[in-house]
């Protein structure tokens, strides 16, 4: 009977332990595939390696500092030099950062292979959000923070992937030795999984590769690791690792998806039908710059709402949505959004907020735009 | 009896007291007030760069937003770290090196007393510039004090230029500090004072000195070629002109890695002092320190890619960086082995530069653990750019940087005073202090391993608990610093006289004047055997 308290005990702590494991984890996560174990293999190594010498090293100090005290009679004595021991513990510490650099060495090449891939998929960071494009496959998408504005205000309950969820995944298939191709639209970003030990710096204008076969289904997240602006803290990464048949059926249905869009440009939109479109499509790709209200955060990122573009030629607005504004932060939506999701946007911001302008720009206007480009 | 009289007279004649007023401060090329000046200027910008701490740590306390918005968060995360670096820590110890380079080697001044002066009050001016952009339209500079491009150039706030200009006058002011170091050093040491014999804080400070002459002109280079960029149309760090914006971070950190060494050179040197007076033995291994700090200030120079494992440097050129910097940790090794030797079989007491010596020792050290770890490029690949990194050079620069500093201050207030500090204030300074460091920054190794990003405004509610006790470690530290101002007043204003030598077991020519030090020492130079 005596032993009940201790059973009830231990079942509490290991309640309370359980329930608080996420919020005090203390180390890294071995991670999900062969480089992430390998890495943290290395992380585990060094850090014991660490632990040893510290041992020594802060044992002798606090020894001295207990023993060695004039307050218990000690007289110091005169020594100020040893060439034995100084040899000693130069040669030693080098031996043993040599014995640790021939694993790293073995890691890091197995890291920087990424020949022979199944699949190719391109990454890219735009201010502030993830691209992915699936090379050879026609399959491309953005991968926006899905947490609602009410979260981020404190105005909502939090959620467990609080600033950690997206609309849109990235998908891979599992056991398929993936490559990415990582760049940037803007500035640099970095995309990071830190269950794949995959961190690689997207840099406008040149491609960084790198390449993760992830071992289990699952679905996997990380964050932007490079100072990239202002919402550098709200563009997460979300992976979602399926069965090979699933992956499969995925893609097959994001290609019907991308075909649909295609038709979408040719049908006759409604004004009511465009700016509840646009709504949405101002709520993801708009809204951390321009505000929920298009009041903008002036100087920097200026008010749509009344602005002398929102409310004057149709043409020169779309031009700006669709061409950018070159030395700003206004990116090239044209190369971003679809025709449907421009026309859709701009009819919005046109009839928003008091704008009331009651023209709308159609996914022809804008198709008409990347023609003439084409030429 | 007459000679003394004779004596006096003389004194009176050549050896005056300082102007009176303030015209004393703007016109003055006495190395002491000029130390003074850069260590309150130093200590006022550790103040202000800490009160940009507490912003951050506020916004952090717990998940969501609620203080700042993200923009303006970006801005302080930014001017922190600048000011910390550039306004703080660098000042402070060319103020430690004004104040005691001359009294140490036994020089009369400093070698070039006017262009002290002109040093010093550059500071003041680039530093109202720097700060006055938190007041411009679009805001300061938002882009980390490392201000990677293009994010400082093309997407950089307008305030960028007065961003630039203003690291223009810090760099001349370091540059002519450093110069004046050198020619001080090399050309003022009393008869007898070999460079074998300098105090060590003479000989990392030389060092340090050569590395601000060798590479502040790189950052001056580096944020040229980013007003350039802005305002001239060239492209050194834009692809879409045939430039490259990882150019920017090669440049940068060529400057960036010696820097964190002109850093922490200083406080080695100062702590080598200290803790042979409170152990009451010889440094062990003055040669080997002298050679460490040679090798490390080398190696500073051909590891700076390891700030960029990520960026995607070729395989081979990463293993040489992974290499160098493993290295680095031989002759760092040997510095803590020389301490600890130092300490083992003395005769120890604790008073409070003591108390900051011992901490800085222990606490480098985890620092320079963290650094090890770091250098491991495969593991660097989870570390990057996470509170791992930002837990790694807090622990190298507040109890390195900041606490060598402190017990630097204690250890010469009474020769600057004439008076003792309150030891009992002291202590518990030290201790507030030390217990709120470790609070702040030891958790901030694991939200950085368990995957949080650094500068951001918001995080996961994973993290939340740990960050809180951030958080309050902070507040504690900040706090803790302003009782360090009144310890500072206290000690100025009064308190037990102090004798020519305060504490038993020093050893050095600053010993060797009355405290207060008078306002010109060493007029004839004293005689070293």
């Amino acid at each position: 009977m005596t032993r009940h308290p201790h059973v009830w005990m231990g079942l509490l702590l290991w309640s309370v332990f359980s329930q608080a494991q996420a919020a005090w984890t203390v180390n890294m996560a071995p991670g999900a595939t062969e480089v992430s174990h390998a890495v943290f293999d290395l992380h585990m190594t060094i850090f014991w390696i660490c632990v040893v010498i510290g041992i020594i090293v802060f044992g002798a100090m606090f020894w001295s500092m207990i023993v060695h005290r004039r307050s218990t009679g000690q007289v110091a004595a005169k020594f100020h030099e040893s060439t034995t021991v100084e040899i000693l513990w130069t040669v030693v510490p080098l031996l043993i950062l040599v014995a640790m650099a021939i694993p790293a060495t073995k890691t890091l090449i197995n890291i920087y292979d990424s020949s022979e891939s199944d699949i190719d998929i391109q990454v890219t960071g735009y201010q502030w959000k993830w691209h992915y494009k699936y090379l050879g496959q026609d399959v491309e998408f953005f991968s926006n923070l899905a947490t609602p504005a009410e979260q981020i205000q404190n105005k909502a309950t939090k959620g467990e992937h609080y600033l950690l969820e997206v609309d849109q995944p990235l998908v891979l298939p599992v056991g398929a030795k993936v490559r990415f191709l990582v760049t940037a639209a803007d500035v640099i970003h970095s995309w990071w999984v830190p269950a794949f030990a995959v961190k690689r710096d997207a840099i406008p204008g040149f491609v960084n590769e790198a390449w993760t076969r992830v071992e289990k289904p699952g679905i996997y997240r990380g964050q932007c690791a490079e100072l990239c602006g202002k919402d550098h803290g709200f563009m997460p990464i979300v992976v979602e690792v399926k069965s090979k048949a699933d992956y499969e059926t995925w893609l097959g249905e994001r290609k019907v998806e991308a075909a649909k869009l295609k038709e979408l440009t040719s049908k006759e939109w409604t004004l009511e039908e465009l700016v509840a479109r646009g709504d949405k499509v101002y709520h993801t790709t708009c809204v951390a710059c321009h505000q929920a209200e298009g009041q903008g955060l002036p100087p920097m990122f200026p008010a749509l709402k009344g602005s002398k573009i929102a409310t004057g030629p149709a043409a020169d607005h779309l031009s700006i949505v669709y061409h950018g504004k070159p030395g700003t932060a206004m990116a090239a939506f044209g190369k971003q959004l679809s025709e449907v999701d421009i026309a859709a946007v701009v009819t919005y911001e046109r009839n928003a907020w008091g704008n009331n302008k009651g023209d709308m720009v159609t996914p022809k206007d804008v198709l008409a735009i990347k023609q003439a480009e084409s030429k | 009896m007459s000679t003394v009289i004779d004596d006096h007279g003389h004194a009176a004649d050549h050896a005056h007291g300082p102007a009176k007023g303030l015209m004393r401060w703007v016109l003055t090329t006495n190395h002491k007030d000029i130390g003074t000046m850069y260590l309150w200027f130093s200590f006022a910008m550790f103040l202000l760069g800490g009160s940009f701490a507490m912003v951050i740590r506020a916004e952090l306390f717990q998940p969501g937003l609620q203080i700042v918005e993200p923009a303006f968060f970006n801005q302080m995360t930014t001017m922190h770290g600048l000011i910390m670096v550039f306004g703080a820590v660098m000042p402070a110890f060319v103020g430690l090196a004004n104040w005691m380079i001359p009294l140490m080697i036994g020089a009369p001044d400093m070698a070039l007393p006017r262009m002290n002066n002109f040093s010093f009050w550059l500071l003041p001016a680039a530093f109202l510039l720097l700060v006055s952009t938190l007041f411009s339209p679009g805001g300061g500079p938002n882009f980390g004090w490392t201000f990677y491009a293009p994010l400082s150039t093309t997407y950089a706030p307008e305030s960028v230029t007065f961003f630039i200009f203003a690291i223009h006058l810090m760099g001349i002011s370091s540059i002519m500090g450093a110069i004046n170091v050198v020619a001080t050093i090399l050309n003022l040491r009393a008869p007898g004072m070999t460079l074998m014999k300098m105090p060590l804080f003479v000989w990392t400070w030389l060092i340090t000195a050569f590395l601000l002459i060798a590479v502040m002109p790189v950052l001056a280079g580096c944020v040229t070629m980013m007003l350039m960029d802005i305002h001239f149309g060239t492209s050194f760090f834009s692809a879409a002109g045939g430039g490259d914006p990882v150019l920017f971070q090669h440049v940068f950190w060529f400057f960036g890695h010696p820097e964190v060494y002109i850093m922490i050179l200083p406080a080695f040197g100062a702590v080598s002092s200290i803790i042979p007076t409170f152990s009451r033995k010889p440094l062990f291994g003055y040669t080997s320190m002298v050679y460490a700090t040679a090798s490390i200030a080398f190696l500073s120079f051909i590891v700076w890619a390891h700030h960029m494992f990520v960026v995607g440097i070729p395989l081979v050129g990463e293993l040489f960086f992974m290499y160098a910097t493993l290295l680095i940790a031989v002759p760092t090794g040997v510095k803590v082995f020389n301490w600890v030797s130092t300490m083992w079989q003395g005769s120890l007491t604790f008073e409070t530069p003591m108390l900051f010596a011992v901490a800085f020792v222990i606490l480098f050290t985890i620092g320079g653990f963290s650094g090890l770890m770091l250098a491991i490029a495969p593991a660097d690949f989870q570390y990057h750019d996470t509170y791992f990194v930002v837990a790694h050079f807090h622990y190298v620069l507040v109890p390195g940087a900041i606490f060598g500093i402190f017990a630097s201050a204690y250890y010469w207030l009474p020769k600057w005073t004439g008076h003792m500090y309150d030891e009992t204030l002291g202590k518990l300074h030290f201790w507030l202090s030390f217990v709120g460091m470790n609070m702040a920054f030891f958790p901030m190794h694991f939200v950085g391993l368990a995957g949080m990003p650094r500068r951001v405004p918001d995080y996961n509610l994973q993290f939340a608990d740990f960050n809180m006790v951030s958080s309050i470690g902070a507040f504690m530290f900040g706090a803790t610093q302003i009782f360090f101002l009144f310890i500072v007043i206290k000690c100025i204003r009064g308190g037990k006289p102090a004798p020519a030598k305060p504490w038993d077991g020093a050893e050095g020519l600053e010993w060797s004047i009355p405290s207060p030090a008078p306002y010109h020492t060493f007029t004839t130079p004293p005689e070293v055997k």
